[in-house]
C-alpha cells in the first residue's frame, strides 16, 4: 500500500524537477549560469557597464567638457550658411593625394556614403532605390558647388537630412573620403579622374620623406 | 495556317486598343497644367529629401502648396530661394525665418514646365490608408487545418487498429473454446521483480543508466558559462534584418569603432538619426505572423525619437535625451583579452565569421559559442595575409622555413600562446 502510494509521488517530483531544468537551459531570454562569476566579472568598470556613482548610472560618458583628441585640429568653419559658403571656397585637402588614402578613401565611402549616395555617387544608393531615403544629389549635381571644401564641412556638420559624420570618422578619414569623392564626381561627368589632376605624385613622396 | 494568322492578327489588334486605352487614360490623369508621372520623377529626385507631402520635414509639407502660393512667385522660389530672399520679398523673408533659416538648395536646372509637373504631383489628392487585410492569419489557419487533417486520419487508422485487434482477440477466444483449451491462469508476479531477480540485467542496466548520466552531466557542466542562442530582450526592437539584411547597410556604418577600438560599440543614437530623422515610419514588409506590423515598427521608431528627445512633428530636438538600456549580448570573462580592430582592419575577418548570420536576425542572438576551443580552432585553421607586409618580412620567412609550411596560420605566428589573450 505505501510503496503504491509513493510512486506517483516520485514520479510527479522528478517531472517537476526535470520541467523546471529544462525550462531553465532553454529560456535564451536570460544568461546561463558561470562557475564562478568572481572571475568573469571585472573588478574595473567595464565598457557600457551600469554602476553607481555615474550620472545616471551610464559608465559611458562623453569626455571632459573641453578635452580634445590627440591630434585634433580645431575646424574654424561655422554651422551656417556663410560658414559653409567659406568651406566651399577656401578650405583645401590638407593631406597628400596617393593610392593609399584614395584606396582607403574608397573603403570609408562605400561604407559611410554609399548607402545613400551611391557607390558611383550618382545618387543611386540602396536607400534610394528601395524609396527609404529620396532625393539624394548626385555628387555631379549642376546645381550645387560641390569642392573639396564643401563636401569636407558636409561629413562635419550635415546638411538638412544628411546628418554628420564626424562622429564615426576621424579628420584623416573626412579628406581620403573627400579625395574619393572629387574622383567620383569627375568620372560622373566623364572628365579626367580627379586625382589625376593632382600634383605629380613621385613629387609629394619625396617630400614625404622628407617628413618622416 | 490561316487560322494561326488570323489569330495572330487579332491578337494585335487587342494589343493596340490596349496601348491606345492607356495612352489616353493617362493623358485623362494628367492635370491640365503637368504631368504628374513626370512631375513624381523630379519631386522623388529632387525635393523628397527635404520634403514630405503630408508632414513638416526639413521644410513645410508640399501637399497643395499650389494653391498657397502663385505660380510666378513659386517658380521664383524654386528656382533661386535664396536670391528671391535677398530681394526682400516679405513672403520669401517671413518662411526663411519660420524654417531656422535654412538654405533650400536651388534649383536653376528645373524648367517652369517641369515645375508645374511637380507641383500637379503635389496637388494629387492625399491617398485613402489602406486597410490591413490578414492574408497571413489566413495562410496560418491553411496550415493548422492541414495538420489537423492529418491528425484526424492518424487517430482514425489508430481507432481502426484497435478495433482490428479487439476482434482478432475474441475471434481467437471463441476459437480456443471451441477446442476445449483452457487459458492457464498463473500467478501474476509483477515485471520488475522478474527483472531484479535477473542479476545480469540488473548489472547492464546499472552501467547504461550510469553511462546515460555521465553523457548528461557533462554536457550539462560543459554547457555553463557559455551564451551560446543567448537573445535578451532589448529596450527597442532594432531589427538587423532590415537594416542590415534589406537595406544592406554596412555593419561599420553603425559599428564603426570596430574599425579602431577594441569595442564594436554600440552605436550612440545620433547615428541613427542620421537615416531616422527622415525616416519616422516603416513602409517594408510585415510578418503579421510575429506581430512585426507597421504599426509595431513605427512605434519603436517613436522610441528612437522618445529617447534622443526629437519632437518629430516640429522636426527640431527638444534637449530632453534619455538614455537607451540596451542588453549587451557578447560578453568574455575578464580574464580574456579580445580585440575587435585586429580582426576586423588587420586580419580582415568578415564580422558574420564570428557573429553568424545577422542580416538574417529579427532578434540579435549570440551566434557563436565564444568558448576559448572555438577561437583556437579559427586561429589554427586561419592562413595570415602576409603580402605587404614589408616590416616583417623576414620573420615571417623564418617561420615558414620553421614549420616547413608556405602560408602561415595564426596559431604559426603565435595565436596560441597564453599570454596572447590572458594577462
Ligand atoms: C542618409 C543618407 C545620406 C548619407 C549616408 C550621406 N548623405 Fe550626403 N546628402 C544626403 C542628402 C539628403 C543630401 C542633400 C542635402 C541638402 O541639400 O539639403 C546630401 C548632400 C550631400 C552633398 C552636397 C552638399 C551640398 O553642398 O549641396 C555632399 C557633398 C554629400 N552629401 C556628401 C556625403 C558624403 C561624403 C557622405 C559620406 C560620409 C554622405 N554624403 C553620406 C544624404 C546622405
Amino acid at each position: 500500500m505505501i510503496t503504491n502510494m509513493k510512486r506517483p509521488v516520485n514520479i510527479l517530483i522528478t517531472l517537476i524537477i526535470t520541467i523546471v531544468m529544462v525550462s531553465c537551459w532553454t529560456d535564451n531570454k536570460k544568461p546561463n549560469f558561470q562557475y564562478m562569476p568572481n572571475m568573469y566579472e571585472p573588478v574595473g568598470y567595464k565598457t557600457y557597464g551600469e554602476y553607481k556613482g555615474f550620472p545616471r548610472q551610464m559608465e559611458a560618458m562623453l569626455p571632459v567638457s573641453g578635452s580634445i583628441p590627440r591630434g585634433w585640429i580645431p575646424y574654424g568653419y561655422k554651422n551656417t550658411p556663410e560658414g559653409k559658403a567659406l568651406a566651399t571656397k577656401e578650405l583645401k585637402i590638407p593631406i597628400e593625394v596617393n593610392e593609399e588614402n584614395l584606396s582607403k578613401g574608397k573603403e570609408l565611402f562605400n561604407i559611410y556614403c554609399a548607402i545613400c549616395h551611391g557607390k558611383k555617387g550618382d545618387g543611386q544608393g540602396t536607400l534610394v532605390k528601395r524609396e527609404k531615403f529620396l532625393g539624394i544629389p548626385s555628387l555631379a549635381d549642376k546645381g550645387r558647388n560641390i569642392t573639396e571644401g564643401d563636401i569636407y564641412h558636409v561629413m562635419m556638420y550635415g546638411l538638412n537630412s544628411m546628418g554628420s559624420y564626424a562622429s564615426q570618422t576621424n579628420e584623416k578619414e573626412r579628406w581620403q573620403i573627400t579625395m574619393h569623392a572629387l574622383d567620383l564626381k569627375s568620372k560622373l561627368n566623364g572628365e579626367p579622374l580627379w586625382s589625376s589632376t593632382q600634383n605629380d605624385p613621385t613629387e609629394k613622396e619625396t617630400t614625404s620623406e622628407k617628413a618622416n | 495556317m490561316k487560322k494561326v494568322n488570323f489569330h495572330n492578327l487579332s491578337s494585335n489588334l487587342s494589343l493596340l486598343l490596349l496601348a491606345f486605352v492607356l495612352v489616353f487614360s493617362t493623358s485623362i490623369l494628367a492635370q491640365e497644367n503637368g504631368d504628374v508621372k513626370a512631375g513624381e520623377a523630379l519631386y522623388k529626385s529632387n525635393c523628397a529629401a527635404c520634403h514630405k507631402l503630408d508632414k513638416k520635414g526639413v521644410g513645410p509639407a508640399l501637399r497643395n502648396v499650389a494653391e498657397k502660393y502663385e505660380r510666378d512667385w513659386l517658380y521664383k522660389w524654386i528656382k533661386n530661394s535664396q536670391g528671391l530672399i535677398k530681394s526682400g520679398d516679405s513672403k520669401a523673408v517671413a518662411l526663411f525665418a519660420e524654417y531656422n533659416n535654412s538654405v533650400m538648395t536651388s534649383f536653376p536646372g528645373l524648367s517652369n514646365n517641369d515645375i508645374d509637373n511637380i507641383l500637379a504631383y503635389t496637388s494629387l489628392p492625399k491617398p485613402e490608408p489602406k486597410i490591413a487585410v490578414a492574408p497571413v492569419t489566413a495562410k496560418n489557419n491553411d496550415d493548422g487545418n492541414l495538420q489537423n487533417i492529418i491528425l484526424a486520419v492518424l487517430v482514425l487508422i489508430l481507432l481502426l487498429l484497435v478495433i482490428m485487434f479487439y476482434l482478432v482477440a475474441k475471434s481467437l477466444a471463441k476459437l480456443y473454446k471451441v477446442n476445449g483449451i483452457e487459458e492457464k491462469i498463473e500467478p501474476k508476479i509483477p515485471l520488475w521483480k522478474i527483472f531484479v531477480k535477473n542479476q545480469f540485467l540488473m548489472l547492464v542496466s546499472a552501467i547504461m543508466f550510469l553511462l546515460v548520466a555521465a553523457y548528461f552531466m557533462y554536457g550539462f557542466f560543459m554547457q555553463i558559462g557559455i551564451d551560446q542562442g543567448y537573445a535578451p530582450v532589448q529596450p527597442i526592437h532594432y531589427s538587423h534584418k532590415i537594416h542590415a539584411g534589406a537595406n544592406e547597410i554596412d555593419c561599420n556604418y553603425c559599428h564603426s569603432s570596430a574599425r579602431k577600438s577594441k569595442h564594436s560599440g554600440i552605436p550612440s543614437l545620433n547615428v541613427c538619426m542620421n537615416c531616422h530623422k527622415h525616416i519616422s515610419e516603416y513602409n517594408g514588409e510585415e510578418d503579421l505572423a510575429n506581430g512585426y506590423t507597421k504599426d509595431f515598427y513605427d512605434k519603436e521608431i517613436a522610441k528612437l525619437y522618445d529617447a534622443v528627445g526629437w519632437d518629430d512633428a516640429e522636426q527640431r530636438y527638444t534637449g530632453e535625451e534619455k538614455p537607451v538600456k540596451w542588453v549587451r549580448i557578447h560578453n568574455l570573462p575578464d580574464f580574456v583579452y579580445f580585440n575587435h580592430s585586429q580582426h576586423v582592419k588587420v586580419a580582415g575577418v568578415e564580422c558574420q565569421t564570428c557573429h553568424g548570420p545577422v542580416e538574417e536576425m529579427e532578434i540579435m542572438y549570440q551566434h557563436s559559442s565564444l568558448t576559448m576551443g572555438w577561437c583556437i580552432d579559427c586561429h589554427r585553421e586561419t592562413n595570415v595575409d602576409l603580402e605587404n607586409n614589408g616590416y616583417y618580412e623576414k620573420i615571417h620567412e623564418e617561420l615558414s622555413k620553421k614549420y616547413n609550411v608556405e602560408k602561415l596560420t595564426a596559431a604559426e605566428l603565435g595565436g596560441l600562446e597564453c599570454g596572447k589573450c590572458h594577462y
